[in-house]
């Protein structure tokens, strides 16, 4: 067999007229790790559901070769036939089934046609399982017990039960933290000794870059580059570089601070789980954020975060929820989360399409959505058209890609849908912003839209809370840190000693005591 | 400032397009029976407590369920009623005012148990039905009860005031034309206002011809329908009732901030909560605003029969339902128009008087009201598919 065991070539793809892939071709060698980057709508997606046959064959021109054949996928089941396997950015298990259910799920083991051998799937499940280090695991546990990250590996084993050559992986660590991250790409390093050659989808650019062999770059709907370990360069730069055709110095704007009085400040800020009400989510946390200041919410997952700041917007999460919030040095009792909004806090979720928006609305309809009754609105009725000229005014101040702002919001990409939720939230013109994971699942030039929003709002006086899981973002935007861990403020980090060391620090030291 | 024409959106209107299409074909059919003055008017008469309870049946399908107590609750309301006059001699302006109250009370009752406790709107409203039903035919005794004072029944059969103007026994009521030319230039005045606001905002702009083709078809149907109900005996009561409650609850669905909180809480209620939208109010008003509707339609319904039954309102959830789903709402909550559920519930209305018209069965008539049901659906999911 020859050493290239995927060809893709000259692949154009068109939706309703609009070139999402224009000529693009792609060779991936066997046995490496293939990572394949670009900005959101550049493309990625759209090659990778053309090679495994979502869409079939005949709905784009061009040709698959794959181990020397070409291939005319007519679904995912004649793609997976060949080894073919994709794993989509959410994850496809079944949440009340057990884990081996899932590792058989669609590709159940039988006896008789129809008629399950739960003998051989428990048997198989766990050797797929010890493939991908989760032997320790009980296979009758509803999967839905499992973290994320653990599910993520789920999801390989079951490509592995499919006897896969061809690994496709959307977007795999999107949604883990660096820990859980680390581990699923030693995962995939180990299942390339093993033969298994891999495509990877990323926005991580550090994870590729220390994987992958190779890196095809798309951008527009064209192949712009295909980079090689050890002929060229690999640097997170030079990616970015190919990615947004030109380069991007700085990835975090500048920001001169102007850092006055403290504007919001929590005291003994204690929060129980809402289900298990002697369980304490967040103990004892005290802060304070100034105006004009962006202060950053650093932890592991699972340290409180998400929790903290639910609660703190009027009361959206937790039960027993008790401490002091201050406003301007004033005690505010938030009872809920329009009590919240009328105090001008704003919450932006990390959860975009869950918690952020209504997919199925418009992009104005989404932005008025919060202030609809103090802004656009006189006893009750609409005011129509000033709704639409301040939804048009957004459209414009922060450069929300769209058509028009009559579009469905679930239609655009991720980092236009961010800027719609954060429009519906400068709308109503908060003293204080709450924004949560801002940038997850959007690419670099989006992001730096982003940083520069907020900015603006920091200039404007705001006093911005920025909680996210990738440190160098945390540490390129804030003017202060707090660390957070099991639910504790475990240390403050001002600007001058900003690093992911003194932050991993803050947070091992605070793990290790509670083990002792 | 720079501004771009575009066309109608003709699938917005694709519904009231089938509408007119069955009545020509049942017009065809019957040989122009369902175009008589007489039938305009029962059109009108026995469709009047559909369209009343599918007006209140859209907001609660807007938040993506449904409400299958309103037929018990129709037949329970009426019961009531018709007690109160005949058994107590409670005088009718009283009784219905106290009917209403039980209505609200009803939906109140369902909108605790969905609002705040968080029990499924699927098993609530199941079990209103089964008490209500109950509870109708407990208080009824199983009788019917009648025959109901002339009063109560003006609700339901009657007529508004009329100043006939025909000739030679033909009757023709001038209030009827006054009403039809009212509405003419109000229709021609809106069309024009809403032009100049939207050149006035920059805003898009529709062709003159297909504005002023759109303007003449809406009032060509005013124009039929009025003549027809003026050679008749002028405007019935329930018709001025429906005109009232469509008016109302097409301007809370589209002009006001309690309005978009119902379709925001369908459209997904985790953000609409995270938005500041006290999800738990809109649940509860949405369902205790059925109760009164049911109220109302159970009101109708006795007055036009001058009696209350307790088999009264079967089925009528269904229908009220299937009207919001022909009328393009979507069964996941978020979308729909009261004037969609209008149309379905006037194309389900058209389709049952044509077929009786044709002297077809009850039987079949189910049928064809199910094929018209699903297909309706499946051609707005398919047109809808095909878009993306």
């Amino acid at each position: 067999m020859s050493d290239i065991i995927l060809e893709m070539r000259h692949i154009t793809k068109e939706f309703s007229g609009v070139k999402a892939l224009d000529d693009v071709s792609l060779t991936v060698k066997r046995g490496e790790i293939h990572a394949l980057c670009g900005e959101n709508g550049a493309g990625k997606s759209t090659l990778m559901n053309i090679l495994s046959g979502v869409y079939p064959y005949g709905t784009y021109s061009g040709e698959i070769v794959y181990n020397g054949e070409v291939c005319r996928f007519h679904n995912i089941k004649d793609s997976e036939s060949k080894g073919i396997v994709i794993i989509h950015q959410e994850l496809a298990l079944s949440p009340y089934l057990s884990i081996a259910e899932n590792v058989f799920i669609g590709n159940e083991v039988t006896k008789v046609r129809g008629v399950i051998d739960w003998t051989k799937t428990h048997h198989r499940a766990k050797e797929m399982l010890k493939r991908v280090g989760l032997e320790n695991e009980n296979l009758n546990a509803p999967i839905n017990s499992l973290g994320v990250g653990k599910q993520q590996l789920v999801e390989i084993a079951k490509a592995l039960a499919k006897k896969v050559d061809l690994l496709i992986l959307d977007e795999p660590t999107a949604a883990l933290n660096d820990e859980e991250s680390k581990h699923l790409l030693n995962i995939i390093c180990q299942l390339k000794e093993q033969g298994i050659t891999c495509i990877m989808i990323s926005h991580k650019l550090n994870e590729i870059s220390s994987i992958a062999d190779s890196i095809t770059i798309l951008r527009d709907g064209k192949a712009i580059e295909t980079l090689e370990k050890e002929k060229d360069e690999f640097s997170e730069d030079r990616i970015i570089k190919g990615m947004v055709g030109r380069e991007l110095k700085n990835r975090y704007p500048d920001r001169v601070s102007h850092i006055g009085d403290v504007l919001f400040e929590v005291e003994n800020w204690n929060v129980y789980h809402p289900d298990d009400r002697n369980r304490q989510v967040i103990k004892n946390v005290s802060f304070n954020v100034r105006a004009g200041e962006v202060v950053g919410f650093s932890g592991l997952m699972g340290a409180g975060r998400t929790e903290l700041a639910m609660s703190l917007f009027g009361k959206a999460y937790g039960s027993r929820v008790h401490g002091t919030i201050k406003i301007r040095g004033k005690e505010v009792h938030l009872k809920d989360i329009s009590d919240a909004i009328r105090h001008k806090i704003a919450y932006v979720s990390e959860d975009r399409k869950n918690y952020g928006l209504i997919l199925i609305d418009s992009v104005k309809r989404n932005m008025t959505i919060a202030s609809l009754s103090e802004l656009f609105s006189k006893n009750g009725v609409i005011n129509k058209n000033e709704e639409l000229l301040a939804a048009e005014k957004y459209r414009k101040a922060i450069n929300i890609k769209t058509n028009s702002i009559e579009q469905v919001v679930g239609s655009l990409s991720g980092g236009n849908q961010q800027k719609v939720v954060l429009s519906k939230w400068m709308m109503m013109d908060p003293d204080i912003l709450i924004l949560d994971e801002p940038t997850r699942g959007i690419d670099v030039g989006a992001k730096y839209e982003i940083y520069n929003i907020i900015n603006d709002l920091a200039k404007a006086g705001k006093a911005i809370i920025f909680i996210s899981s990738e440190m160098p973002e945390l540490i390129g935007m804030c003017d202060r840190i707090y660390v957070l861990n099991r639910g504790e403020v475990v240390g403050e980090l001002q600007h001058n000693e900003l690093s992911q060391e003194k932050i991993m620090k803050c947070i091992v030291t605070h793990s290790g005591k509670g083990n002792e | 400032m720079e501004r771009k024409k575009v066309n109608i959106d003709v699938k917005q209107y694709g519904m009231l397009i089938a509408l007119i299409v069955i009545y020509l074909i049942f017009y065809i059919l019957s040989g122009g029976l369902n175009a008589t003055v007489m039938n305009i008017n029962n059109l009108v008469m026995q469709n009047s407590y559909v369209v009343i309870l599918a007006v209140g049946m859209l907001l609660c399908v807007l938040t993506g369920n449904i409400d299958l107590g309103v037929g018990s609750t129709v037949a329970m309301t009426g019961a009531i009623c018709a007690i109160m006059v005949l058994d107590y001699g409670i005088p009718v302006p009283i009784a219905f005012l106290v009917v209403l109250v039980v209505g609200l009370i009803v939906g109140m009752f369902e909108g605790f148990f969905i609002a705040a406790l968080g029990i499924p709107p699927f098993i609530v409203t199941l079990a209103t039905m089964l008490m209500g039903r109950g509870l109708t035919y407990v208080a009824l005794k199983a009788q019917t009860k009648g025959p109901l004072p002339p009063e109560y029944t003006k609700v339901g059969a009657g007529y508004m005031p009329t100043i006939n103007i025909g000739s030679n026994g033909k009757p023709l009521d001038l209030i009827c034309i006054i009403i039809a030319v009212v509405a003419t230039i109000l229709v021609i005045l809106t069309e024009i206002r809403s032009h100049r606001t939207k050149l006035k905002y920059g805003f898009d702009t529709v062709p003159v011809w297909q504005t002023t083709i759109k303007t003449l078809v809406i009032i060509g149907l005013i124009w039929f329908f009025m003549l027809k109900l003026a050679m008749y005996r002028g405007i019935p009561v329930v018709l001025v009732l429906m005109a009232v409650l469509i008016g109302i609850y097409q301007f809370i669905t589209s002009q006001t901030v309690a309005g978009r909180q119902i379709y925001a809480l369908g459209g997904n209620a985790k953000a609409a909560r995270l938005s500041g939208i006290n999800t738990k109010k809109v649940f509860f008003w949405v369902y205790t605003n059925m109760g009164l509707l049911c109220a109302v339609a159970g009101i109708v319904l006795s007055a036009r029969n001058a009696s209350a039954t307790p088999k009264a309102g079967d089925g009528f959830e269904m229908d009220a339902i299937a009207s919001c789903y022909i009328g393009g709402a979507s069964t996941y909550g978020g979308i729909g128009t009261i004037m969609g559920a209008v149309v379905g519930a006037l194309i389900m209305g058209v389709l049952n008087n044509g077929m009786s018209l044709l002297g077809w069965s009850t039987d079949i008539q189910k049928v064809v009201k199910g094929i018209v049901l699903l297909g309706a659906v499946t051609f707005d999911m398919l047109s809808k598919n095909k878009d993306k």
